[in-house]
């Protein structure tokens, strides 16, 4: 059976170029870079070189770029090591209801330690109402922490407009970019950012890699204390085959990008298209505007059924997507984005999400819009909620799922 | 994840739909935990002579309520109302212990058809 990969944003595979171009630093340049002797200084060029290439995908000075294991790591890097080191300045966050559970797991943590958050809303699309975050500022607010893009929904948020909000109040702005790398153009400058997080999987380098920017002259009070790798920032011996790998994926995806945007974009658009013509009570998750949306993520709700089940009938045409329901995110509830978006609870459970990738094709798509509208119907012939009379209910409530 | 036996049921559920003229009905679950399970029963002389059911759910959900009507068919209600829900998971070579808890309500829909039957029937 033909494996269709349609879960880009969980994570992807490593790009051929970037596995070749870090191999070498598993055998014959295996040397520690802070090491003085030649096993190190094999390698400490590569690691710069790395640091090169990250920066310039995103419009950085290479001393600006800190490399760390994860997206995880960096976000819980930027946002703790950035209240540590303004402690003196206020103890207030602002952030967003919709952020990945590596900022609001790290804010809530921080709640329960003194510190205060304010977590913004979104409409029924999604999106920010930015006289929110105006409103939310406080003379104790010292960072605010925005995504660049919903993993879940693919929305994007307006960076560059909050970015001139909080230089305007003189507060920190951190941005968690992890979805956006490689898929949208990224100006640390022109979106005045002061901390950005990125993470190599998502960009065809391996897993266990990421990086933070760090903006010259911003204090910090490093996460990870040890050795003085990274200037003091991070302690903890370079991954160096997969910083390489990180380097030479940012690389390729800065240039590709743009081509990239283009094709991917009308393949999404073409699902996008199909599924909305072909499926009968479908919701799409996130804003209409398509410009407004990463162009490789689609995240629809099939009415009356559930998202596991679907997952799992797709999986057996070999089809590997991602859901929003209880029964996936190992918890009792679905998807806290589609619980601050208001979506109503059974839609919240059957949300599915497709995200393309370079390796996503037109025949792939193809075959999901042949298998899915049945697939869809064989599930709600099985449902108690499917024309047993009564309409889907609206969600007028927002009770349902909302988690803050 | 899952064991063989509950792919093989969720794959090919048993005994899906609803019975028009069905002399007891049970519904369990609510939408805000995901599932919700519906059983259909005819019975004739204290016997389930046909049941059906109709879940919104998951994997898990969906297997066992195909299992319960499969175990359920046949059997007097006392019998029926002695099932359990672990003996459903039990038969399916068991579940993932995070669904044991919210997706293991079969047996709970039968015994609720069984006491709508008795109640209309009382």
């Amino acid at each position: 059976m033909k494996q269709i990969y349609l879960d880009y944003n969980a994570t992807s595979p490593v790009r051929p170029e970037v596995l070749e171009a870090m191999l070498p630093f598993y055998k014959e340049q295996f040397g520690n870079p802070s090491s003085v002797h030649w096993a190190g200084r094999a390698v400490s060029g590569a690691v710069e070189q790395a640091r090169e290439q990250v920066a310039a995908a995103i419009n950085a000075s290479p001393a600006e770029i800190v490399f760390v294991s994860c997206g995880s790591e960096g976000d819980n890097m930027a946002i703790k090591g950035s209240l540590a080191a303004l402690k003196d300045k206020g103890n207030h966050i602002i952030t967003t209801a919709v952020e990945h559970p590596a900022v609001l797991e790290t804010c809530e943590y921080l709640e329960k330690n003194g510190y205060e958050v304010t977590y913004l809303p979104v409409d029924r699309d999604g999106l920010l109402d930015l006289a929110d975050l105006e409103a939310a500022i406080t003379d104790r607010t010292v960072l605010i922490s925005v995504m660049w893009a919903n993993n879940e929904t693919g929305n994007i948020f307006p960076v560059e407009e909050i970015g001139a909000i909080a230089r305007k109040h003189q507060i920190r702005f951190h941005t968690d970019a992890v979805q956006a790398v490689g898929k949208l153009e990224i100006d640390v400058q022109k979106a005045n950012i002061d901390l950005l997080v990125l993470s190599g999987h998502k960009v065809g380098a391996p897993k266990g890699v990421g990086a933070v920017y760090i903006r010259r002259g911003t204090r910090m009070v490093p996460f990870i204390h040890g050795g003085h790798q990274e200037r003091g920032r991070r302690a903890g011996t370079h991954n160096v085959p997969g910083i390489v790998a990180l380097g030479k994926a940012c690389e390729i995806a800065t240039a590709e990008r743009q081509a990239y945007y283009e094709r991917v974009r009308a393949l999404r658009d073409k699902l996008e298209n199909g599924l909305l013509q072909q499926v009968p009570d479908i919701k799409l998750n996130g804003t209409p505007d398509r410009d407004q949306r990463l162009p490789n993520t689609l995240n629809v709700s099939f009415a009356y059924i559930e998202g596991e089940s679907l997952l799992l009938n797709l999986d057996m045409y070999g089809i590997a997507a991602s859901s929003g329901s209880a029964c996936t995110s190992g918890s009792l509830e679905p998807s806290h984005v589609m619980g601050a978006m208001c979506v109503e609870v059974t839609l919240a459970h059957s949300s599915t999400r497709f995200s393309l990738g370079p390796e996503t094709t037109e025949e792939e798509i193809d075959s999901l819009l042949e298998v899915l509208p049945a697939t869809v119907q064989r599930l709600r012939e099985m449902s108690p909620l499917y024309n047993c009379g009564k309409d889907a209910e609206e969600c007028l409530t927002c009770e349902t799922v909302k988690r803050l | 994840m899952y064991t063989d036996k509950v792919m093989e049921h969720f794959t090919n559920p048993r005994n899906v739909g609803s019975l028009d003229d069905a002399d007891g009905v049970g519904e369990v679950g609510n939408a805000s935990c995901g599932d919700i399970m519906k059983i259909y029963l005819k019975v004739e002389d204290n016997v389930i002579k046909d049941i059906k059911f109709k879940t919104f759910g998951c994997g898990a959900a969906i297997a066992t309520s195909s299992m319960v009507t499969e175990m359920a068919l046949g059997k007097t209600l006392d019998e029926a109302m002695e099932l359990t829900n672990q003996a459903v998971a039990e038969a399916l070579d068991g579940l993932p212990a995070q669904k044991m808890h919210c997706s293991n309500l079969a047996a709970d829909a039968l015994h609720e058809a069984i006491k709508n039957y008795k109640e209309s029937n009382g």
